[in-house]
């Protein structure tokens, strides 16, 4: 069913948002996937039709970007996505355990959702926080150090809408379409909240301060430094 | 001598508020962009290349002799584009740090921007990272708000606009002509090269990709001068650089030191190995580079160095694994990867990596032979330097060294008709019990 009336003047109105950020109109087909899918909770055919009708290609064109894209969702996920990473590193510190007993305790397969549409679950491949293996994401806020009993406790919270809380990340997780829309280019105002860095992320600078080391002073000949012209 | 680690890029990261514009300034922050500004934008580039920066996304290609291959005077606009689309197994520095310092990442992309002659920069960042994209939109409005972007910024003349650009999930978008594609609105298939980046990049104007820690690093350099970059690190691979350490080590994390540190004063750092266990396999620099062993403790980590024996320092991921792994169990995760993330153009890279997978899956459950190892050695060699970008010369490095170090290995899956080792036993909670 095509978007009604009032669905397609506000998709309009932060559309021409984010057409208007870019010097070429076609680079704002990725953040307008985004936001389609934070309209509906993935990207359908009307979608598809809607940033295709936008941006002036077919829809044929729309829908080769939507299938390379592994974050754009052609059925409905659940309101929280959950990701475990069984990429090399997480996977044999645990990650492959997690990510089995997660399919069993929830009875779904990749990108599938519960039937309460809480919870869907999905592996994920290197998602860049190696130092704290094995990693899960939610809607894209990590979870670090996760085992198999903090995961499957998770998943419950998750669908029992207890507040859970990212390791790295705001003091309240958002929902996907939500977190869609921050994607597409627009702000919440969590910005601000959760640490600069986690404890992994401090080590060697720990370290470092307790030997006293540091990298050197510049030197007087610093600015004589620059190759003669 | 310079001390065993030397935090730059990471030094104010225990400070609560240093990804705000206050903190940052607070650290010493935006200093370097007015400093930049003051001088011609050729002694800006002159300073990064006399600096010895090389690429920190991989390649260690010259920074400096990067930016200066872009046209000067040629009145077309110009763009810096960032590559902020860490997905490298192993690699965890550009996360962090634009988590952490977003401004740092920022000041450095205004002062690349000035000695490119850019007035528009993108940070494509990868999607699944939402906090690190809300910090580095809130540290671009920050600093809109104190007149170090926008229009005739620090009353320089120079205009900046700075986007800060979600991707949407693929490891190809990190090779640079492909997350150009993507940034234009389509499928992020790699282009030919030539015309390079420089020359025809995103629209087909000049362009420049730089890596985050790359141009990150820049502003220290501007402030402190290309020699004291230059006297870290070792003769062709000079400054500091973000080492990340995952796996099997007592304490994982991020160490920033001189390039030259060896794995094994890494290690002596971070604790040794997990419960004293024996160190088996391990990457310098993500599982592009392939794997190296403990023959390799004192190498030097810097790119000739890790290049002499065979692998690349790459992104400085040491992963690190215990004689609790298998090997042929953690290569074909990697494989699996590579298969996912083959963007399809080619044939080699798309028929080589789906190949790989089913034999190393076959020798993993004890079903291979000794025919299957040189079968996948020869579809390696068949891959690398045939593939259309670096995405396929990438998927075969872990293979070969694997089956170089370790053959006696994947024979002994086949003569015990399966895996010989507990997966149970490398787990985190598995060493604990």
């Amino acid at each position: 069913m095509p978007f009604s009336d009032d669905v397609r003047a506000r998709l309009d109105a932060d559309g021409a948002q984010i057409i208007g950020k870019y010097p070429g109109p076609r680079s704002a087909l990725l953040p307008l996937l985004h936001l389609v899918q934070s309209e509906e909770g993935y990207v359908s055919a009307d979608g598809i039709e809607y940033c295709a009708g936008k941006l002036g290609l077919t829809e044929t064109e729309v829908t080769g970007v939507v299938s390379f894209y592994t974050m754009y969702k052609r059925r409905p996920v659940g309101k929280y996505h959950v990701g475990v990473c069984t990429n090399t590193v997480c996977a044999v510190m645990g990650g492959s355990q997690i990510l089995a007993e997660l399919r069993e305790h929830l009875g779904v397969g990749d990108d599938e959702a519960t039937q309460d549409g809480q919870v869907s679950l999905e592996h994920l491949e290197c998602n860049a926080a190696c130092e704290y293996a094995p990693v899960m994401m939610v809607n894209w806020e990590f979870f670090d150090n996760m085992t198999p009993a903090s995961a499957r406790q998770l998943a419950d919270d998750l669908r029992t809408g207890n507040t859970v809380t990212p390791t790295r990340g705001p003091g309240r997780l958002v929902t996907w379409r939500e977190a869609s829309r921050i994607l597409a280019g627009f702000n919440d105002d969590l910005a601000t909240e959760g640490p600069a860095a986690g404890p992994a992320d401090l080590v060697g600078l720990k370290i470092a301060k307790e030997h006293g080391w540091a990298a050197p002073e510049p030197g007087p000949a610093s600015d004589q430094a620059r190759e003669p012209r | 001598m310079t001390d065993t680690l030397t935090p730059v890029l990471t030094a104010h990261w225990d400070q609560p508020d240093i990804f705000t514009l206050d903190g940052y300034r607070r650290a010493g922050g935006w200093q370097a962009l007015p400093k930049a500004l003051g001088m011609p934008p050729e002694e800006v580039i002159a300073i990064v290349k006399g600096s010895g920066l090389r690429g920190r996304g991989g390649a260690g290609f010259p920074t400096g002799v990067k930016w200066s291959f872009l046209p000067q005077g040629d009145n077309k606009p110009h763009y810096l584009v960032v590559n902020a689309d860490e997905s490298e197994p192993g690699a965890c520095k550009d996360v962090p740090l634009m988590m952490a310092t977003p401004h740092t990442l920022i000041e450095g992309a205004a002062i690349a921007s000035y000695a490119i002659g850019a007035s528009h920069a993108f940070i494509y960042v990868r999607g699944e990272v939402l906090h690190v994209i809300r910090r580095l939109r809130h540290a671009v409005q920050e600093a809109y708000a104190a007149g170090y972007l926008g229009r005739d910024i620090l009353g320089s003349g120079l205009d900046l606009d700075v986007i800060v650009h979600a991707g949407a999930g693929a490891y190809i978008c990190g090779e640079e002509t492909a997350l150009l594609d993507s940034l234009e609105g389509k499928r992020g298939l790699p282009r030919n090269k030539p015309p390079f980046p420089a020359v025809a990049g995103v629209y087909a104007l000049p362009t420049n990709v730089n890596n985050v820690e790359s141009i990150a690093s820049v502003p220290s350099i501007i402030l402190n001068g290309a020699d004291w970059f230059a006297g870290m690190g070792t003769e062709k691979s000079k400054g500091f650089g973000i080492f990340n350490l995952s796996g099997h080590v007592t304490t994982p994390g991020t160490y920033e030191a001189p390039l030259g540190i060896s794995l094994r004063e890494l290690l002596d750092l971070s604790g040794g190995m997990r419960g004293g266990r024996r160190l088996k396999f391990w990457t310098a620099g993500g599982s592009s580079a392939g794997i190296l062993t403990d023959q390799h403790l004192d190498v030097p980590l810097d790119f000739e160095s890790v290049a002499a024996v065979g692998s690349q320092l790459g992104t400085r991921s040491v992963q690190i694994f215990d004689d609790t792994t298998c090997v042929v169990g953690a290569v074909l995760r990697w494989t699996e990867f590579y298969q996912h993330e083959s963007c399809g153009k080619c044939t080699p890279c798309r028929e080589g990596t789906f190949w790989l997978v089913r034999i190393l899956d076959r020798l993993e459950h004890g079903q291979g032979t000794e025919e299957d190892i040189e079968k996948l050695l020869d579809i390696c060699d068949n891959i690398t330097g045939r593939a259309f970008c670096a995405l396929g010369d990438s998927a075969t490095p872990p293979i070969t060294s694997a089956v170089h170090y370790f053959r006696d290995e994947f024979m002994q899956h086949h003569k015990e008709g399966g895996c010989p080792f507990d997966p149970a036993a490398s787990t985190v909670w598995g060493s604990s019990s």
